[in-house]
């Protein structure tokens, strides 16, 4: 423990190349040669974004690397191949298929700006909206101020804290705190590929962050990064057992989830392979429910019952407690610290990556954006803000949508979906369809569940990581601060769109606003 | 106890290639024609293996009904001839309101009688228009026991539509003082009614009275609509008459046990009349929302004359009628609700919607805002499969063919989709901690609006809002 407690800041995890694991990559642009081409070279020689590739012995380039291609703004360029082509060989335009990518939270420009940023560590070179959805309200409203140059510092990213703390009660259990303000929010063994889970366990001992296993249970794999894996309890209580809360640093009750807040879970039969059932203590093939709510915890004091359980049977455990977010999700929160909590985490109702009934999804519970500040506010009234940690999730998406949670009140955010779109998700939602995640990230199928590597996903998930955190940094020194935790309650630094004067509103990125086919 | 109340499902397939989302492109003059590995064949939804079988007929490969969207097609193809586009078709099917997804769900459900479910979260806007701009509260720990659909303890959706007496009184002999009629209940807060569009053929009637039966709802039908050979659905009929025509039709009236009669002044004069008929008879009265009326004040002095249910109307996007600024069918029940609350009314008489219910978290949002069940038509098309398209109203060929529907599909499909709603219906109750739909009525602490949250979380932060969301 201690030495994870003393990782060095200074040491950032190291970025690494790590390209798409589909052949043909989705690019903003689309290059076609045509008939035309003579094979020249010339358009490989040119282009620095390797666009185009024509090694030595090849007799001609290789298909357009699309997705490098910046576009239109080559033209400005020296080297804009459209132009240079002695054939007229090459046409470029928008990709159509764009069109059919994408939705309201997620459009088509965030998921390839994270893909990009999974396969290089760093901003995307093309023009990709990344930080802003097309949603229109919450983050996507929300801007940083213009900061004040006179206050911003010059300082490297190595040398900014990005730090949270976990444990801010002074109750003699360990002082545990993770490198970045994230982290890897639960996705249950049965539901999601296990090189899926276990890359992310290995990206988070990498980070100095967590992951968390989600309701299905501890599988052996976790064993060697286990100081970096949380062990869910839910109520189906699948694969709970003293030993999985004997080797976790914290323990994450989970009473709701945003994306079905006040329904249970449903691991569907075809999903209950021998592995599941064995891990779940269940009986292949057969659909498991968890049922919702807690049916031993109908007060404050029996849910207080829970955390002392849990910290008897392991001394140095943390507890957070997982809710959704009711009306009353600040008296929950109040609740939570009362019974012993370290950390209320607070899961809106647009996020989350399990299957779950889209009613649920739309209309149960508020959005996260709403439920931050109630909650911060209410545990400052209290006096008790500094001694818990709060942590959000549900719709927290990108690394801005974090810098704007954390400014809202939250300490740090809970991760799921950029994590499987760091590893090449589309959202396309068939998650819990016949086999199950047909790009192998949310199945468990003999075939399309062996599809990932996990060196590829522990190393896209760093490189996402280390894009988002040179994000943090440059925001954290615009303002003048070292520390992400100077950040919390910040909301002075943010504006909203819609409460702006117009005139006002005009000295911001206006919100993407365009219609989208669902 | 009572028997749970269930709707049985079964899946019904469509009757036409529905109107899908996206049409893959393939630019076949690259295609290499001989590889063993063709994406083709991968596709894990198998959705090519149609489009091979219209390929080898020489049709136009049909647009592709369920594409999941995966995208390794377009990826893995070798030679890259992959690529797809949204469906034209789908973009112009329905409109503003019934929107191509509300379409394609509801086609879904009707087919599956299953709820839909997709993985990672939700995709639309931060906030919508009328219903879209308010969310459903959950509770976390203190409520009844329950797992959801796969429900252990009941949820109870019934609702009555007969008035209920204001107090109970007793005479000495501890017998009953006042006239306690009976009670009309149904088991879910669900009417149909005849849409004001689309083919009326027999098979479409039955298709929806034999659903209703089916369920043991009842269906608004114009009198004049209901041939003799419907009859035997008898109390599953709720005939609509009006002040000038009722008479005319009292084989009907002897049938049924409810009616509903259209607004006009003076309309609760024929409430006697239409007692004397049938004095089990349950009046309900139809009142427009529209802007030329003070409906609200009508609905109050309704609720003190001898009926029993007030079903309140707006156009199929919920709004209000004649209006050129209409304010949205919420904001108009919740005046209504509001306003026979003060007039000491509102225990006694049952509040029904229509228009603007086009999915299932309609139903519970207007419970919410002051209803007591909604009635739906359009919707009961669409699960036929009706796109929406409006050539039946110029005398063009229906292109599901409406006309020729067998009634035994055709209840088939609205069945699923009332199950399906159900199912959603209970979903949403079961998070508040609700076990009756009854109780939902006019709790809008059970809800959270989109004003009242910016006002509560943002304007602290952000001061006043400039920029005013039309929400109605
Ligand atoms: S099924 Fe679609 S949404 Fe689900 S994990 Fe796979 S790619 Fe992502
Ligand atoms: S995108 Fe996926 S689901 Fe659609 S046709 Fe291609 S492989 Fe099949
Ligand atoms: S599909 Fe078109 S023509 Fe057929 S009933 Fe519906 S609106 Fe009319």
């Amino acid at each position: 423990m201690n030495q994870i407690k003393d990782q060095s800041k200074n040491k950032l995890p190291e970025i690494k190349q790590t390209p798409s694991r589909f052949r043909n990559t989705i690019g903003k642009y689309i290059l076609k040669r045509n008939s035309k081409c003579v094979s020249c070279g010339k358009c490989a020689e040119l282009c620095p974004h390797e666009v185009h590739i024509m090694p030595e012995n090849h007799a001609s380039p290789f298909r357009p690397v699309e997705h490098n291609c910046i576009g239109p703004d080559c033209k400005k360029t020296d080297h804009f191949c459209i132009e240079h082509c002695p054939e007229d060989a090459m046409v470029l335009k928008e990709n159509p298929l764009l069109d059919t990518m994408g939705d309201y939270r997620w459009p088509p420009e965030m998921l390839l700006g994270h893909f990009a940023m999974a396969e290089t560590g760093g901003a995307p070179h093309v023009d990709l909206e990344y930080n802003l959805g097309n949603s229109g309200g919450g983050f996507d409203m929300m801007r940083f101020i213009k900061p004040d140059p006179k206050v911003a510092i010059d300082i490297r990213d190595e040398d900014i804290d990005t730090r949270i703390e976990l444990n801010k009660t002074c109750d003699g259990r360990p002082e545990r705190t993770i490198d970045i303000p994230c982290y890897g929010g639960g996705m249950s063994y049965g539901s999601t590929a296990l090189s899926i889970i276990v890359g992310r366990a290995r990206a988070a001992k990498r980070l100095n962050s967590l992951t968390c296993t989600g309701e299905g249970g501890y599988p052996p794999e976790f064993l060697p990064y286990k100081e970096h894996v949380i062990t869910q309890v839910a109520t189906g209580l699948f694969g709970v057992r003293e030993e999985t809360i004997q080797h976790c640093p914290i323990m994450e009750f989970k009473y709701a989830q945003g994306a079905k807040p006040g329904l249970g879970g449903h691991l569907l039969g075809e999903k209950v392979t021998e592995a599941v059932a064995k891990m779940r203590e269940t009986v292949v093939g057969s659909s498991l429910f968890s049922p919702f709510p807690f049916h031993s915890v109908y007060s404050v004091e029996d849910h207080k019952k829970h955390v002392d359980w849990m910290k008897e049977i392991n001394h140095n455990v943390l507890c957070s407690i997982k809710v959704s977010t009711p009306t009353d999700v600040d008296m929950v929160a109040i609740g939570a610290y009362y019974a012993g909590a370290h950390i209320i985490h607070i899961d809106g109702s647009y996020g989350g990556t399990g299957a779950a009934p889209d009613i649920a999804k739309k209309n149960i519970a508020m959005p996260i954006e709403y439920a931050i500040p109630k909650v911060h506010r209410f545990l400052e009234e209290e006096g008790v803000r500094n001694k818990i940690t709060l942590i959000a999730s549900g719709g927290i998406r990108n690394g801005l949508d974090v810098a704007k949670a954390i400014a809202l009140g939250a300490d740090g955010c809970v991760i799921g979906t950029a994590d499987l779109v760091a590893v090449e998700c589309v959202r396309c939602g068939n998650c819990e369809s016949g086999r199950g995640c047909a790009r192998g990230i949310a199945s468990t199928d003999p075939e399309l569940g062996y599809m990932t590597e996990e060196d590829y996903v522990e190393q896209r998930l760093v490189n996402m990581y280390m894009a988002w955190r040179k994000q943090w940094c440059d925001i954290l020194r615009s303002y003048g601060l070292k520390s992400i935790k100077e950040l919390r309650g910040r909301s002075d630094l943010m504006v909203h769109l819609d409460y702006l004067d117009e005139e006002e509103r005009k000295k911001y990125q206006p919100a993407p606003s365009f219609k989208m086919v669902l | 106890m009572p028997q749970k109340y269930n709707i049985s499902t079964n899946a019904a397939p469509p009757r036409f290639y529905p109107v899908g989302k996206y049409s893959t492109i393939e630019f076949r003059e690259n295609c290499a024609g001989s590889c063993k590995e063709c994406v083709k064949n991968k596709c894990v939804y198998d959705i090519f293996k149609d489009n091979y079988l219209h390929m080898s007929k020489m049709e136009e490969p049909e647009y592709l009904y369920t594409c999941n969207s995966c995208f390794r097609c377009i990826q893995e193809c070798t030679k890259g001839i992959f690529s797809r586009v949204v469906n034209p078709e789908y973009r112009e099917i329905g409109d503003a309101y019934w929107t191509p997804d509300v379409l394609n769900r509801t086609w879904y459900q009707a087919h599956t009688g299953g709820i839909p479910v997709s993985g990672a979260g939700y995709r639309g806007p931060f906030v919508g228009k009328g219903f879209d701009s308010m969310w459903t509260d959950m509770s976390e720990i203190v409520r009844p026991t329950r797992d959801g659909i796969h429900g252990r303890e009941y949820i109870n959706t019934c609702i009555e539509l007969s008035r209920r007496p204001e107090r109970l009184a007793f005479k000495e002999d501890g017998s009953l003082d006042v006239e306690v009629k009976p009670i009309l209940e149904i088991p879910l807060p669900i009417l149909f009614q005849q849409p004001d569009f689309g083919i009326y053929s027999k098979g479409v009637l039955l298709s929806m009275l034999t659903a209703a039966q089916t369920i043991g709802t009842k269906m608004f039908l114009k009198a004049a609509d209901v041939y003799e050979d419907m009859m035997c659905f008898g109390k599953s009929i709720i005939p609509l008459v009006k002040k000038e025509n009722f008479e005319n039709y009292p084989k009907l009236l002897s049938l049924v046990d409810m009616v509903e009669i259209e607004y006009e002044p003076g309309i609760e004069k024929t409430f006697g009349t239409l007692k004397a008929m049938n004095k089990d008879l349950v009046v309900s009265v139809g009142i427009p929302l529209s802007a030329d009326l003070d409906y609200a004040k009508i609905c109050v002095d309704l609720s003190k004359a001898d009926m029993d249910t007030l079903h309140v109307y707006a156009d199929s996007q919920g709004r209000e009628l004649n209006s050129d600024t209409p304010r949205f069918i919420k904001d108009m029940l919740r005046d209504i609700h509001l306003a026979l609350v003060d007039a000491a009314t509102r225990q006694q008489i049952n509040i029904l919607a229509s228009g603007g219910i086009c999915m299932a978290e309609h139903v519970n949002k207007s419970i919410i805002c002051g209803a007591d069940g909604v009635a739906i038509d359009l919707s009961l098309l669409v699960a036929m499969e009706c796109r929406l398209c409006g050539r039946c109203m110029n005398d063009l060929s229906c292109p599901v063919e409406l006309e020729s529907i067998d009634p035994e599909y055709g209840s088939n499909r609205i069945t699923n989709l009332m199950g399906a709603w159900r199912n959603q219906m209970l979903e949403m109750l079961g998070a508040m901690g609700l076990r009756e739909a009854r109780r939902l009525r006019g709790e809008v602490g059970r809800s959270m609006w989109f004003e009242d949250l910016e006002k509560e979380s943002f304007a602290p932060i952000f001061g006043e809002r400039k920029v005013s969301i039309d929400v109605g």
